[in-house]
Parts: C-alpha cells; structure tokens; sequence
C-alpha cells in the first residue's frame, strides 16, 4: 500500500516539476510548483517524517509560493515569447547535460546502498525538536533566527527603492 | 518498518527532481521561472536529506532540512526583493536583459 502511494505521488511530483519547467507562463509555473511541495510532502510522510511534511505544506506551499505568486501579480508579468538566436539547439544542448548530470547522480547513488536499514527508526516531531535544541544544534538554530532578521531587513530595503 | 525500503526509490526521485530543475536553469529565461526552479532542485536535495536519514535511521537528516527551509525561506524573501528592484531598473524580467556585469 505504501510502495504504490509512494509511487503515485512520485510521479506526481515528477510530472508537475516537469510542468514548472515546460510551461512559458510563469505563473502557470507557480501554480504546477505548488502541486509539486505538496505531493512531494505525501512522500516525505510516507518516508516517516511528518515534522518535515507538515513544514514542506507549511513554510514551502504556504509562505514562500504565496510570496511568489503575489510578486508575479505585482509585476503582471507576461508569457515568455520564443525565438532566442540557435535556441533549439541550446535547448539540446542543456537536455544533454541534464542527461549526464542525472546518470552521473544515479551511478553514484546506485553505487552506495547497500547496509540494511536499522530497526526502531523515530522520526516523530518530539524526537525531531529535541535533536534540534541539544548542543549540536542550539548554535546554528540561533544564528538562523539572525539569518532571518537579516532577510527581513534586506528585503525590505531591496524592494524600497531610493527616495 | 514502512517507510525503510522506500529510501532507494525516493533517492532516485531526488535526483530526477534536481535534474529537471538544473535543466529548468538552463532552459527557461524568466527570472521568477529559474528561481522556481532553484526552489525545486533545493527541494530535491531535502527529499535525499530525509530518505538517507530513514536509511541510516538517524534524525540528524530531518533537522538539516529544517535549516534548508529556513534558508529558503530567507533565500526567496531576498530574492523576490531583488527580482522587483530589477524590474524597476530595466522594465523587463528577461534574463538576457541583465548584462551589466557581462564581458
């Protein structure tokens, strides 16, 4: 039951990225990219860790699609028109690479699986937030709160403008 | 025990998504489009983040995608900043327009 929810949402996932990049319209794009944080958090439940799929809804399809979608509003942005000089054969061109970086990834990761996975795995959100506020991680959980102050700052002083 | 023998096929699905959004960089000249695609290869490395912490059954993976998603969180809010700075200057998002710092 699992293995074929999995591979439903799998091909969800693949299918509307492959929509994100296929499409000329960029918000036909965002709305295909939500499709794609939201099946792609079905897995990560299924992969026995809820925590991050409630946060992949949560931050990714909630927050910062939003925040897409409402700059594409803002700028009433248009249809990308074709016809760049000897765009098909860049767009061969970057097919090809992509198919040698995606073999390239796939022997790497067919070459290294081989230990039987342990028993007794918790991924529960308890588990989760003790890891995250013991002494291995309390450092860089505090500097992100400073990391995110300063995109705060930094984005409004980007988006002001001068006066 | 769900979740342990779906690792293998979800790292193959990460690398298909990292793929298609290295290629979406490649192929697409809108500015907002190739950042969704950033977004997309960052999401594929979060899905290879969880299925190698469910193989190795630690939890280290998870809180490292915690982090991933703050910075992206971070990443879009300055980015979106600086896309709408651009369009004020140059009045287009096409990529090829912004050649300033191009030789």
């Amino acid at each position: 039951m699992d293995l074929v929810l999995f591979y439903f949402f799998a091909a969800v996932t693949l299918g509307s990225a492959l929509v994100v990049v296929g499409q000329r319209h960029p918000t036909y794009s965002a709305f295909a990219l939500i499709v794609t944080l939201c099946s792609l958090s079905a897995v990560f439940g299924l992969l026995g860790s809820p925590f991050i799929a409630v946060l992949q809804v949560v931050v990714y399809a909630g927050a910062i699609m939003v925040l897409f979608l409402f700059v594409l509003m803002l700028l009433n942005v248009k249809r990308e028109e074709p016809g760049r000089v000897g765009g098909g054969v860049l767009k061969l061109v970057g097919g090809g690479l992509g198919a040698v970086l995606a073999a390239q990834m796939g022997a790497v990761l067919a070459a290294g699986s081989a230990a039987p996975p342990p028993a007794g795995f918790d991924g529960s959100t308890g588990h989760v937030a003790r890891m995250l506020f013991s002494p291995a991680y309390l450092y860089v959980f505090e500097a992100t709160s400073i990391l995110i102050l300063t995109a705060l700052v930094g984005a409004v002083a980007l988006a002001k403008g001068d006066r | 025990m769900s979740g342990a023998d779906l690792a293998a096929p979800a790292l193959l699905l990460s690398v298909g998504l990292f793929t298609v959004g290295a290629v979406g960089v490649f192929l697409r000249r809108n500015v907002i489009t190739v950042f969704m695609c950033v977004e997309l290869m960052l999401n594929a490395v979060n899905l290879a983040f969880v299925a190698f912490s469910r193989a190795r059954g630690t939890i280290d993976g998870q809180v490292l995608v915690f982090f991933v998603l703050t910075v992206a969180a971070a990443e879009a809010a300055v980015g979106l900043a600086i896309i709408i700075a651009a369009q004020r200057n140059k009045d287009t998002l096409d990529l090829d327009a912004f050649n300033l710092m191009k030789w």
